[in-house]
Parts: C-alpha cells; sequence; structure tokens
C-alpha cells in the first residue's frame, strides 16, 4: 500500500510549517535517508528525509504552501510493485490552508532538553482566530459584548477596570473607557490596517515565519517585561593582550574572538549571581541550572539566538569553536530547534559595526540580556593621571520582575574583574 | 412591646418590599416590614398571581372546546364562575401565607399596619386610626407600590366599573365587557373574559393594542385577537361612562366620531398611579413626579436615609423590577457594589392568549437610536414543538446591533413565550453576542429552538424556513 509523506513535527512545539522546496519530483526513486523536502518551521529550515525506499508517486502540497499543519499528507511514496494506480484518492483529508494564517506558538522551555518524539504531533487543529485582544499574562474575564467593541474599538482589555462579578469587564466599562481615553491595543497598531497609505511608493516584502516570530516575540517582551538598564565601561587591555598572546601561540589553529571571552565570561558571572539565569512565571521565578547562553547572530532572514549550552563548564577553545560552527549554520538557516530552543541569558554584540553602545531587548522568557559595543581606545584615568585605554561599553538590559536593580549591579560587578584581567578565566 | 431599633425599616410588603427585606437580612441588616393589608402586596393578591390562576383557568377551557383538534371529545363543556373565581383566591392566599413563612425564617418583623416616615430615621406605624409603634431605622425603604388611575367621567364603582380588582372576582360572567386600555392589564382581562364567552370591546387610545411592544407584535396579537372575536378599537377614548342599574353606556369617540355603546360591565386599565399618600412625604424632601418617587441609580431618594422602590417610583412597572430594584438597594446601602439597574434589559410578560413577552428594545426603538440593526424572526409554523403542541401561530423576533453584535431587543408571541423570554434575558446579562446564542445547543424539540432561529435569521443563517 502507498505510503503518505506527511508534515514531520520537527520540533516539540511545531503545529505547521511551510513546504519551502520539494527536491524530488513525481517519479523519482528514492532511498531510505534521502533528503526529498525542506519544510521552513518558524525558526529555521529543516530537511525532510525519506523514511523508506521507494518511488515518489504524488506531490499533494505544492512547494511554497505556508501553513501546512504538521501531519498533513504531503505526498505520497510508491512501493515496490506498486503504481500511480494505488494511489486512490490523495486530496488532503485535512484542508491544507493557505496562507496567511495564523502563527504557529513556539513556546520554548528553557533549559529543558528538547524532547525527541517519534509520535505524531498533536491532532490537527482547525485554523485558529487571534483572539480578539491578543495579550499574553493572565485571561482577561470580559463580557462578549465587551469583548466585541473593545476590539471593534481597538481598546485593550487589559487597560480596563471591570465593574463585573470578579472584576469581569462588562459593556459599560469598556463605554466608560473611550472617554477615559485608555491605550489602544498594541495588535491594532502593528496591525497593516492601520498603516495609512500617504500615496508614497513602496514595495512589500512577505514577512518570512523568522520575522514574524520576531515582531511578535520582541514585542511582546517590550509591552509585557518591565525592562531597566545599566551601563558599565569594561578597560580590556589586558583582554586583548591575552587574546593575541592565546591566538599567536605556535601552531595555533583557531582565533578567538572577544566576543568569545564576553560568553565565558558571562558564564561564571551567571553560577555567581545566578539570579539572571531565570524566567518570570506567574507563581514562581524559574531557575535554570545550567548555564545555556544564547548568542544573537545576524542572518538574512533575520535575527536569531543560537545557544552555547553549559558554558561555563566550557573553555574558551570549545566556546569559540562551537560559536562558529552555530553561526554558519544559523547563516544557512539550518540550526536545529534545540540548538536555539531554550537559553537563560543572551549576548548581542554590535561591535563589529562600531557601535559604541545600545539597549537590547530581552529575549523573553528570560530575564537579562547583556548588549556589547565596540572595544575602542578612550581616554582614562588611571592612578589619578590621563591614560589611553581600550574601553568596552555594556548594557545590561533586566526584567525587574526577576532581576532588581542591586542583583543586576552584583552580575555587573562579578563580570568587570572577568573582563578586565581573563586571566582568572583561564582557571 | 416588640423591639423598635432597626438597621432598616420598609414600607410595604410587596414584591419588592418583602424580597429587598429578605435580603437586607441576608446581609446581616435587623430588618421589618411594615404591611397595612397583606403580605406580597398586589402582585400576590390581587395581580400577578391570581390573574394568571384565571387565565389558567381560561386556557384549560379554550383547549376543552377544542378538545376534538386532540382526538378527544368533551360534551357539555361549562364552568362554575364561583368556583373558578375560589380557585384564583385559593391560589393567592396559599402564596401570600408563604411570603409569612419566608419573613419569620429570615427574622424579619413584620408590623401590621400603615406605615409612614416620622421625622428623621422614624417610622410610624398605624392601624385603624391608632397609634401601633415608633420605629427608628438608620435606613427606611418606601416599597407602597401603586393602584390604578382613575380618569375624570371614568370612575369605578366597583359594581359595573371595575378596576382590576373587581374585575378578579366577578360574580358571574359578564354578557358583554368593555375593557379601556389595552396595555398587559386590560388585554390580559379582555383575554380572559373573552375565552370565557363575554362579547368583548377594548378601545385603545394608541394607534394599536400593547403599545409598548414591538409593532410586529402588535399586529399580530391584534388580528389574533380579532379572529377570537374580540372588538378592537384603536385610536379612541371613552368619554363618559353612563352607569345604569345593571348595565353601563360608554360614550367612545374615534376619528371625531362619538358613538355610544352599552356593555354589562367595564373594566378600566388605563394605567397606574404611585401611593404616594400617608406616608409622611410632605415633610421631608422627597421629590415627586406625576405621582412617582423620584430616585438616583440606587433607588435613593433626595431625603437622607429614604430610598423608594417599585412602582412608586419610575417604570417599568413590573414585580420583578420592584425586587431586583429593593436587593441593589439594600445591597448597596450594605456597602456592596451592585450594578444600578439597566431597565433595558427587564423582560415583560402579557399572559393573554396568544402569549407575548419581550426584552430590550424594539425594532423601531432601536432604529431610533441611530444604530445599524440586524432583524431576525422565526414564525411558530416552521417549529416541530410548536406543531405537535397544536399551536403553531406566532413569532419570535430579534435584533441586534450590526456593529458589536449586541442582542438589543427579542419580542415574542405565541404558546409559553412568557417562559422562553429569561433565555433573552439571561444572554442580555451576560451581554452575549449573536456568537454565543448561535453557538448554543437548544434542544429538540422544544418552542426554545425557535429563539436560536430567530438569531440565525438576523444573520442569513436560518435552517427551518
Amino acid at each position: 500500500m502507498p505510503i503518505h509523506i506527511l508534515m514531520p513535527a520537527l520540533s516539540p512545539t511545531m503545529t505547521e510549517g511551510t513546504l519551502s522546496k520539494w527536491l524530488v519530483k513525481e517519479g523519482d526513486e528514492v532511498a531510505s535517508g534521502d533528503i526529498i523536502a525542506e519544510i521552513e518551521t518558524d525558526k529555521a529550515t529543516m530537511e525532510l528525509e525519506a523514511v523508506d525506499e521507494g518511488k515518489i508517486g504524488k506531490i499533494i502540497v505544492p512547494e511554497g504552501t505556508e501553513g501546512v499543519e504538521v501531519n498533513n499528507p504531503i505526498g505520497v511514496l510508491l512501493e515496490e510493485g506498486e503504481d500511480e494506480g494505488d494511489i486512490g484518492d490523495v486530496s488532503a483529508p485535512v484542508p491544507v490552508v493557505p496562507a496567511p494564517k495564523a502563527e504557529p506558538e513556539p513556546e520554548p522551555e528553557p533549559g529543558s532538553a528538547p524532547i525527541e518524539k517519534a509520535l505524531p504531533a498533536p491532532a490537527a487543529t482547525a485554523p485558529r482566530t487571534a483572539p480578539a485582544v491578543p495579550l499574553s499574562g493572565d485571561r482577561i474575564l470580559a463580557s462578549p459584548l465587551a469583548k466585541r467593541i473593545a476590539a471593534n474599538a481597538r481598546i485593550d482589555l487589559a487597560a480596563i477596570k471591570g465593574s463585573g462579578p470578579n472584576g469581569r469587564v462588562v459593556k459599560a466599562d469598556v463605554e466608560n473607557a473611550f472617554s477615559g481615553g485608555v491605550t489602544r491595543s498594541a495588535a491594532a497598531r502593528v496591525s497593516s490596517a492601520d498603516v495609512p497609505d500617504f500615496g508614497q511608493a513602496y514595495t512589500e516584502v512577505a514577512n518570512t515565519n523568522v520575522r514574524k516570530v520576531i515582531a511578535r516575540r520582541l514585542l511582546e517582551a517590550k509591552q509585557t517585561v518591565p525592562h531597566f538598564y545599566m551601563k558599565v565601561d569594561f578597560v580590556i587591555d589586558n583582554l586583548l593582550s591575552l587574546r593575541k598572546d592565546l591566538n599567536g601561540q605556535d601552531g595555533a589553529d583557531y582565533n578567538l574572538s572577544i566576543n568569545d571571552f564576553v560568553i565565558k565570561a558571562c558564564a561564571v558571572a551567571m553560577r555567581k549571581v545566578p539570579m539572571v539565569n531565570a524566567s518570570w512565571t506567574d507563581d514562581a521565578i524559574r531557575m535554570y541550572e545550567n548555564v545555556d547562553i544564547s548568542i544573537a547572530v545576524a542572518t538574512e532572514g533575520g535575527l536569531i539566538t543560537p545557544i552555547i549550552r553549559n558554558a561555563d563548564q566550557k573553555g574558551l577553545l570549545a566556546i569559540s569553536t562551537e560559536m562558529k560552527d552555530l553561526a554558519s549554520s544559523a547563516r544557512d538557516n539550518k540550526l536545529k530547534p534545540e540548538e536555539f530552543q531554550g537559553g537563560g541569558f543572551t549576548i548581542s554584540n554590535l561591535g563589529m559595526y562600531g557601535i559604541k553602545e545600545f539597549s537590547a531587548i530581552i529575549n523573553p522568557p528570560q530575564s537579562a540580556i547583556l548588549a556589547v559595543g565596540v572595544g575602542e581606545q578612550r581616554p582614562i584615568v588611571k592612578n589619578g593621571a590621563l591614560a589611553v585605554g581600550t574601553v568596552m561599553s555594556c548594557t545590561l538590559s533586566c526584567d525587574h520582575r526577576v532581576v532588581d536593580g542591586a542583583v543586576g549591579a552584583e552580575f555587573l560587578q562579578a563580570l568587570k574583574p572577568l573582563i578586565e584581567d581573563p586571566l582568572s578565566l583561564l582557571l | 412591646m416588640s423591639d423598635t431599633n432597626f438597621d432598616l425599616v420598609v414600607i410595604g410588603g410587596g414584591p419588592g418590599g418583602y424580597v429587598g427585606a429578605i435580603r437586607a437580612s441576608q446581609l446581616g441588616m435587623k430588618v421589618a416590614v411594615v404591611e397595612r393589608e397583606h403580605l406580597g402586596g398586589i402582585c400576590l393578591n390581587w395581580g400577578c398571581i391570581p390573574t394568571k390562576a384565571l387565565l389558567r383557568t381560561a386556557e384549560v377551557y379554550h383547549l376543552m372546546q377544542h378538545a376534538e383538534d386532540f382526538g378527544l371529545s368533551a360534551k357539555e363543556i361549562s364552568f362554575d364562575a364561583k368556583k373558578v373565581v375560589e380557585r384564583s383566591r385559593k391560589v393567592a392566599g396559599r402564596l401570600s401565607g408563604g411570603v409569612g413563612m419566608l419573613m419569620k425564617k429570615n427574622k424579619v418583623t413584620v408590623f401590621d399596619g400603615q406605615g409612614a416616615l416620622a421625622g428623621q430615621g422614624q417610622v410610624k406605624v398605624t392601624k385603624d386610626g391608632k397609634n401601633v409603634a415608633v420605629l427608628k431605622a438608620k435606613y427606611i425603604m418606601l416599597a407602597t407600590g401603586a393602584r390604578a388611575r382613575t380618569l375624570p367621567g371614568l370612575e369605578p364603582d366597583g359594581k359595573l366599573v371595575w378596576t382590576y380588582k373587581e374585575a378578579m372576582v366577578p360574580d358571574n360572567m359578564p354578557k358583554s365587557l368593555l375593557v379601556v386600555g389595552s396595555g398587559a392589564i386590560g388585554i390580559e382581562f379582555a383575554s380572559f373574559y373573552r375565552t370565557m364567552g363575554a362579547e368583548v370591546t377594548v378601545v385603545e387610545v394608541m394607534n394599536r393594542v400593547l403599545p409598548v411592544e414591538d409593532e410586529e407584535i402588535s399586529m399580530l396579537a391584534h388580528k389574533a385577537f380579532e379572529k377570537q372575536g374580540m372588538e378592537i378599537v384603536t385610536g379612541a377614548t371613552v368619554k363618559n361612562l353612563k352607569i345604569g342599574k345593571s348595565n353601563v353606556t360608554a360614550t367612545i369617540e374615534k376619528g371625531g366620531k362619538a358613538e355610544k355603546v352599552t356593555f354589562d360591565r367595564v373594566i378600566l386599565a388605563v394605567g397606574i398611579v404611585g401611593n404616594i399618600e400617608d406616608i409622611g412625604l410632605e415633610k421631608t424632601k422627597v421629590k415627586i413626579e406625576k405621582t412617582h418617587v423620584v430616585v438616583g441609580k440606587y433607588s435613593e431618594t433626595d431625603e437622607p436615609g429614604v430610598y423608594a422602590i417599585g412602582d412608586l417610583t419610575g417604570p417599568p412597572w413590573l414585580a420583578h423590577k420592584a425586587s431586583h430594584e429593593a436587593v441593589i438597594c439594600v445591597e448597596k446601602i450594605a456597602g456592596l457594589t451592585p450594578h444600578a439597574l439597566n431597565t433595558s434589559r427587564i423582560a415583560g410578560c402579557t399572559y393573554c392568549h396568544p402569549q407575548v413577552a419581550s426584552v430590550g428594545m424594539t425594532e423601531a426603538k432601536a432604529k431610533e437610536s441611530g444604530r445599524k440593526i440586524k432583524v431576525g424572526r422565526f414564525p411558530f409554523i416552521g417549529n416541530g414543538k410548536a406543531i405537535a403542541m397544536g399551536d403553531d401561530q406566532g413569532l419570535v423576533k430579534t435584533v441586534f446591533d450590526a456593529d458589536t453584535g449586541e442582542l438589543l431587543g427579542a419580542h415574542m408571541i405565541g404558546s409559553e413565550v412568557t417562559e422562553l423570554i429569561q433565555g433573552y434575558a439571561v444572554g442580555m446579562t451576560l451581554e452575549t453576542t449573536e456568537q454565543e446564542l448561535m453557538e448554543t445547543v437548544f434542544p429538540h424539540p422544544t418552542l426554545s429552538e425557535m429563539m436560536h432561529e430567530a438569531v440565525l435569521d438576523a444573520y442569513g443563517r436560518v435552517i427551518h424556513v
């Protein structure tokens, strides 16, 4: 009997994906393990392998189709002795929903190992309609009518105090809010309907899944995470000279970057001040046991944050090698979900662009991100006299629900000697 | 001498007063009710309840007359007017006794007598001109209700010209009857007496019967009544009643022409006036407008510590409005935060045949309010249960706000609609949109399925038409 090739669940949270490319065509013979298609998930492009040998009997879902639900048949594989006549009715039993459509919900469980399961992903869900007021956090109690009126008027229900039972927002509350000038919901502001057309010429670049995820997650972070920022200057002359020594050793086939040192230093400092390696949940602060650091990598498709896991236990060389591999996979769009899902802290370095300093948006559900600027020569005061030093400005963004000012300061205090006197990192 | 210090004294033990008293007691207040005649008030003794008993008799009588339609045979169908009235009085008596029990159970002290405000925080109780007690109260709730309105030239004599009270206890059935006014009270009596065999004429000053209802419903009711043999004269007034020995000659004026018609009996149902007299309002700041006490959102009058609820205050003049208003008032006094009464979500029921029930805005009112609306309709003739019941005449109608999906109003005419309307009322209170109503699974076979269909119809999705 012909085998249905199903849309694979490439990560535990994947519910749908884009069938970006078929690498085989109908009639092609394939062997088990051959790569037959490329599937784009929310964050990466993954390869789909044939699980049996045979002949591609039919391609059901054409390439370029977005929003193909997990477990939907995408093609048919004919086994030996079977021909096209055996295929039967393969009109997709679950309708393939064309784009655009609701985003999948990638909610990585940081700290937990990615689950590799061979069992079917949750049953394909019907197309979901976005909630009238998409807000994270607690459920907002509101009457259906209040929700409808708020959605029509693009009023943020969360900003309205409910007068009904248990604080339920009722029609009257929303109507009162009209006069009160409540903030309009963010969803309204980012919806394309709200971008006025003033007649300027433009071209539209369709949003990739990665772009959409960046938009959603960072919007959510800026809106729901109470950020605060702390800035510190590191004098990195010692670091530069140590780096030079290490890279200049005989037979060195590596090239340690400043960022590798920063990663290692942060890892050690995170062990000392573990509160920066934690997530806020309503009931508890979740403190991660491993030191997994996400590193922001720019790719053509957008920002992605592969993870150096257990960075505190790795040497500079191991970190450096791993970072190069991850960055290259990221640029090729080949990161595996477990390589970018999770992490307890993020480092974003724009030093190579000559950026002096900047403030980064926290990568939820993490609680802190370090924005690293360029190391440049600046006048410094040393032993009461003016001198020239190489200074690198860093800004720590913290989620105040988890990291108080003093805790953030402690972290930077712990980080400073590790960067300014990096010999201790080698211990 | 019993204790005379209370947290709350309620003057009037009708459906507003006694319910408010019970709620106050639940909230830990020490409560007294002063009632001059009978617990349960007009509603229970001379209104809602005994008329329902009479109308039930009429309904059964009507069914017996149509027994053949159901494959039954009934011969020599007749009634004993005395027994019909007796049953109605028994029902009222049983319930009034029940309210007395409820007062005891809730430790509400009942004073038998006329209550009146007597200085700040004081209520004087008198009975037959004698002082019974002076009660001290932190809060006083006036719940004295209303009575039938009389117009010049249209005064009841209690024998041939009746108000609701006499109409409820006829010693025998009149052959011909004039009902002046086609509101709920007038139409219910008209329906009762017509079913029992009287020649009934209804005169209504407005251009349609049941003038507060949706126009479409009024028209359907008008047709149904006429089919039953009722004579309906709209846009007309009764100018004068000449009371004779055993009949009354009425001068009915319509379009400038006057006509004299003679009837056995006349029922006056031309509205109500508030019972504002003899309750000590004169020396207070309580404001009166057209015989009704003016109150704020939570039933507060202009006199500190004095509240008023029910028929004594503004419309709608319905027992269930009074009860709910009293509860809100008491909860507010107790420091809770109830929502003020939203009168646009109070259902009204008329128990004529066919029944009429409605809640919220009529189609015309909704249009007047400047909204874009969607209207749905579903006829009884498309409903299996209605046909099985042998009662396939009627309509369910819904009015929605097209922009928000808010259910603005629902209007029904037909069998058992008075029992159905609360479904929409619950939906409105929960602030439903059309979506939740569409998603609700209505049991089959029931008349309530029509409520579903009337919603679907408003959105072009009706199934069974």
